[in-house]
């Protein structure tokens, strides 16, 4: 914690007292709505708690937020469908990355705003795709050629073709091969140890084994950035409840507490205009994290990092501290240091590039299984047979991040 | 050779704050919004100066010569028909903060490097000029 500080940050207060997940798959065809009432029942129930018992809803990104499947319902629907009366809600896609919604769930049970707040992501963007209904980044009026025309951040790249996260993301790729001589056979650890690790988790997309070899083979989607440098659409919820923490004691299980969140954004919001290209705005976020904890990185026992593209990952890794500046190629080479056995268990479901894109809530959902001992197959030992006792979760990428710190019980 | 950029060129909705920038190649010229007081420039283009909060800002004619901070090779075909081609952030000489995502024209793969210098043109859609960047090697030689 910074010097000076005396005030215990308030999302101490707050735990996760229960987690649930839908239905995962490829294209499952079903609604928005209908995978995340599963998401939240389950997540009620394993809180020890009924839909009576909820009195807060919070999602990213709410409503009007994207197309194609990407938003999930809002959280007026979710109240209907549940028949939950409500003291506090929000939705909203601004803000700490995904997991805004549970930091804000969070401040809201400080805050006595609500005792238990049902917080949800759900995607659908795999059956969307699948049926054709992507309609990709809206436009705004009328060029000539019918097509539509783009305003706001948009316009400075979708006229030279950069019309994806991908080619956004491959541009602070480069500069790292630039900067810190990043090479492919380091990147692709990312991949072929999500692979390795979503081997033993039923619910992942992608299960078949995964090679070095198969990744150095893969079509190079935007240099340097191949078809397994990204991580694939899918359909799935994935629920919390956060709860203050006097709930604790009913719990049967070992409740994760929210020790710290980083939420900065301190550096320019873009992706081409921000000062250090190869960080950005994950270095804000995770600064701001371990200014409002005693813990440290060497304390993390398990990290489940975002990588809807694997650079992601690389970039996170860095600006938590696992790894110095520029360090992370020599610390990912070989992929021992991330491995479940390693220094560092890195995404141990699969992270999104194997298990699909749950969009951040799905590295939620698995730093509390980790946490609570769950993980069966893939559960995380610590030398010394010690248990999992921190994990670091972190959501975005570019000018978006939010971090939080979990840990089981209170540290 | 990789293609100068995507096969068709989604364009942008011109508004009373970005016409400047993307119509100032008709002149063939590339404009920057720039403070009246503190000389700093802006980009993208806002009503007030980011450094000094001066609320007089108008577009200068910068020099268009700048050098690729980073770039990527697109290979996916998001448009179809797309050939490759090579996506770059580019500084401009002026304030190297103030970056630009571009297309580099004329090139192949091995000739761009972070640190290569770079002079900007336009490409003429409807009534946008979108600048783009050449190496100056390319243009010393001819």
């Amino acid at each position: 914690m910074s010097p000076g500080r005396t005030e215990e940050p308030l999302e101490r207060r707050a735990v996760i007292s229960g987690i649930g997940q839908s239905q995962i798959g490829r294209r499952l065809g079903r609604s928005d709505l209908d995978l995340t009432l599963e998401a939240g029942l389950v997540a009620i129930a394993d809180a020890g708690l009924r839909p009576e018992d909820i009195d807060g809803l919070s999602t990213y990104p709410g409503m009007g937020s994207g197309t194609g499947g990407f938003a999930g319902p809002t959280t007026p629907e979710v109240q209907d469908a549940l028949g939950l009366s409500l003291n506090w809600h929000d939705g909203g896609g601004e803000g700490a990355g995904q997991m805004r919604a549970v930091i804000a769930a969070s401040l809201a049970v400080a805050a006595g705003l609500a005792r238990h707040v049902l917080v949800y992501r759900t995607v659908s963007e795999g059956t969307a795709q699948g049926t054709g209904g992507r309609q990709g980044i809206g436009g705004t009026g009328g060029g000539g050629r019918g097509v539509p025309r783009f305003g706001g951040f948009l316009q400075w790249s979708l006229p030279y073709g950069a019309v994806s996260a991908v080619n956004w993301i491959a541009m602070v790729g480069q500069r790292r091969v630039h900067e810190f001589g990043l090479t492919r056979e380091q990147l692709g650890q990312i991949a072929v140890n999500g692979r390795r690790n979503a081997a033993l988790n039923p619910n992942a997309v992608y299960r078949e084994p995964l090679s070095l070899d198969d990744y150095l083979a893969a079509r190079m989607i935007s240099s340097p950035l191949c078809l397994f440098d990204c991580d694939a659409p899918c359909d799935g919820s994935t629920a919390v409840v956060v709860s203050h923490r006097d709930v604790t004691p009913d719990l049967d299980h070992p409740a994760v507490h929210i020790n710290a969140v980083g939420t900065a954004l301190r550096g320019r919001p873009s992706w081409d205009q921000y000062e250090d290209m190869t960080t950005m705005a994950a270095s804000d976020a995770a600064a701001s994290m371990w200014e409002r904890t005693e813990l440290t990185p060497t304390d993390v026992d398990t990290a489940q990092l975002y990588d809807g593209f694997s650079m992601l990952a690389v970039v996170w890794l860095e600006a938590l501290g696992f790894c110095g500046r520029g360090e992370s190629g020599p610390f990912i080479e070989g992929g021992t240091a991330i491995a479940r056995e390693g220094v560092l268990p890195l995404n141990t479901a699969g992270g999104q590039l194997s298990g699909g894109r749950l969009h951040g809530f799905g590295l939620i959902h698995e730093a509390c299984v980790q946490l609570r001992g769950e993980g069966g197959p893939r559960q995380v030992v610590r030398p010394g047979g010690r248990a999992v006792e921190v994990a670091a979760v972190a959501n975005g990428g570019g000018p978006i991040a939010g971090t939080m710190l979990l840990t089981r019980g209170i540290r | 050779m990789l293609a100068n950029g995507p096969s068709f060129r989604l364009l942008p909705q011109l508004s009373d704050d970005n016409r400047f920038f993307w119509t100032s190649g008709q002149e063939g010229v590339l404009r920057i919004l720039r403070c009246d007081d503190c000389h700093f420039y802006i980009h993208p283009p806002g009503p007030i100066c980011r450094r000094c909060r001066s609320r007089h800002v108008t577009p200068q004619i910068v020099s268009g010569r700048g050098h690729v901070e980073t770039f990527s090779i697109n290979y996916q075909q998001w448009i179809p028909g797309s050939e490759p081609y090579a996506i770059a952030w580019v500084s401009l000489d002026e304030q190297p903060s103030v970056r630009l995502t571009t297309n580099l024209v004329d090139v192949e793969p091995d000739d761009i490097r972070v640190g290569l210098e770079v002079a900007v043109e336009f490409e003429h859609h409807e009534d946008v000029y979108i600048p783009v960047f050449r190496p100056v090697s390319v243009l010393e030689a001819s």
